[in-house]
């Protein structure tokens, strides 16, 4: 009995990870750890005052924001509805609009490949450019104003939301397609009834998700001129009437939370 | 009436799904294709309705070689070719009638049912079809709410909506207990008989093809080996089949149960 235990861990037990696999985790241990130390001693020497300058400033900046002007109120509303409707209108185009896109930019259902590749470089590129950046463009463009931003909006929640869902759309059941296919549908009635079912609550619940970061960039979108609630905190930043803005920011911040938790409350039911 | 015409396949990797196939399958027959996994039986039944499509040969389905078709036509060959799949492919998040009615899908036109707008005699074909394989009181429920034999049932009442003229049942009870097997058997007997469907199904339990076919392919390794009426087939014939003796696992068992 002690001497077939000896044979059996005397003898060569193969390692859980091949040495392989060891060497290269390790390498790329230490070389994110160099990038880590190299960032650390790079931002210290650019920051110049550090944490010791804010901690000061941070009071005269608190004493001049509050109290906040709770007459503004009345005023503030209607660009913050803007601002809603602006994220509405613009979530509303870009999940239009990224039906055809999320279809043919998934592998499995665009097998096609010069097409995928197409779609999804046209995606990567339309996801590389920053929703600030693409407002800037419009209201250059269309002037001040909700257009330039819903616009912007659009574009950018597109990329998101396309790619998202087209990795949804490559994760589904193929088996019922194939079954729609074997019963002589034709390409929409197969999308139409295999796919779309099985894609559904996850596509709502993408929609909603992108909504909500819809409402946080359309207010920054209005800090270039894309109308809304953030055009306004930009003015009134500007006339250093700090007790204006920190309403303005309280009524972003309610908002953007009450939206939220309806919106998680929609998706934790779909899903 | 099928024929098979020097059907080769090569697989795009190189691997060998069918030799030259020579076989034909007469109207209304109930024909049993068995060996091992991997013999080549699922390309045999999924060249038929062009899921696969084979590279040599020349493949015959009512006079029409089937292996040149595209677009229109193909969907025409499938919409006349129903099949039951061994995962029953269902859309799980779907009801059943909704599910039945995607049997229709071939004979409907794209708006009419992407809108739902299906014909009247239609739905009442699918209802028909759910009685049939008495199944009709769970209409309504999600086919994943449904368990694996009455999954299977509804897949059948899908075949059976798209009114074909063959019935391809690719191993249907592979993923089913022994009663619930032979019942799901049964009803594909009952068809092929009542509705004079031509009947093709995958099988590699030895009892049940015995006692369901009318006749028997034996396929190993992409070649048919063995192809006649039940009554010549022996237990030798499945050892010349299989390359090897019979083994528990090759038999389903459970006949009486059902």
């Amino acid at each position: 009995m002690t001497n077939e235990n000896n044979s059996l861990t005397s003898k060569k037990v193969p390692p859980i990870y091949p040495a392989k696999t060891k060497v290269q985790v390790t390498l790329i241990f230490f070389v994110v750890l160099g990038i880590y130390i190299f960032s650390m001693s790079w931002t210290q020497r650019q920051m110049a005052g550090g944490f010791g300058g804010a901690l000061g400033n941070m009071f005269t900046v608190i004493e001049k924001f509050f109290p906040p002007n709770t007459a503004v109120i009345s005023a503030i509303w209607g660009p913050m509805v803007e601002t809603i409707q602006m994220a509405i209108i613009a979530t509303t185009f870009a999940a239009i609009l990224t039906v055809p896109l999320a279809i043919l930019a998934a592998e499995n259902i665009t097998t096609w490949k010069p097409l995928y590749i197409l779609t999804r470089t046209f995606l990567n590129i339309l996801r590389t450019i920053p929703d600030l950046v693409l407002a800037v463009i419009f209201v250059g463009l269309f002037g001040i104003g909700l257009f330039p931003g819903i616009l912007a909006l659009v574009i950018f929640s597109l990329g998101i939301l396309a790619k998202l869902i087209s990795e949804t759309i490559e994760s589904v059941d193929m088996h019922p397609l194939e079954a729609m296919r074997s019963s002589g549908g034709n390409v929409f009635q197969v999308i139409w009834y295999g796919l779309i079912p099985q894609v559904l609550p996850q596509y709502t619940s993408l929609v909603l998700y992108v909504f909500e970061i819809n409402i946080r960039a359309s207010v920054v979108l209005g800090l270039v001129g894309a109308g809304g609630i953030g055009l306004i905190l930009n003015q009134q930043l500007g006339f250093y009437n700090y007790p204006n803005a920190m309403m303005i920011i309280i009524l972003i911040f309610v908002v953007v939370i009450v939206i939220e938790y309806i919106s998680t409350r929609i998706r934790e039911a779909l899903l | 009436m099928i024929e098979f015409k020097n059907v080769g396949l090569v697989y795009p990797n190189g691997t060998e799904g069918l030799k030259d196939i020579n076989v034909t399958i007469n109207d209304g027959e109930f024909v049993v294709i068995v060996g091992l996994s991997g013999a080549g039986k699922s390309t045999f039944i999924r060249s038929i309705n062009r899921l696969v499509t084979p590279t040599s040969g020349s493949l015959l389905v009512d006079n029409e070689d089937i292996l040149k078709f595209r677009g229109s036509n193909l969907r025409k060959l499938r919409t006349k070719t129903g099949m039951v799949f061994q995962s029953y492919n269902l859309v799980k998040r779907s009801n059943v009638l909704k599910n039945v009615l995607a049997g229709r899908l071939g004979h409907t036109g794209t708006l009419r049912s992407i809108f739902n707008a299906y014909k009247k005699e239609d739905i009442g074909l699918a209802y028909e079809s759910l009685k049939r394989v008495n199944i009709e009181e769970k209409i309504y429920n999600r086919a994943d709410e449904l368990s694996g034999g009455q999954q299977q049932r509804v897949s059948i009442a899908r075949v059976l909506t798209q009114q074909p003229k063959y019935i391809l049942a690719d191993e249907p009870v592979a993923s089913l207990d022994p009663p619930t097997s032979h019942q799901v058997m049964t009803y594909l007997k009952k068809i092929n008989k009542e509705d004079n469907i031509t009947t093709i199904v995958n099988l590699h339990f030895i009892d049940m093809a015995m006692e369901y076919a009318d006749r028997i392919i034996g396929m190993r390794a992409g070649e048919v080996v063995f192809d006649g009426p039940v009554s010549e087939v022996s237990e030798s014939t499945f050892e010349e089949i299989y390359g090897r003796s019979i083994r528990e696992e090759d038999l389903r068992g459970g006949a009486d149960e059902s």
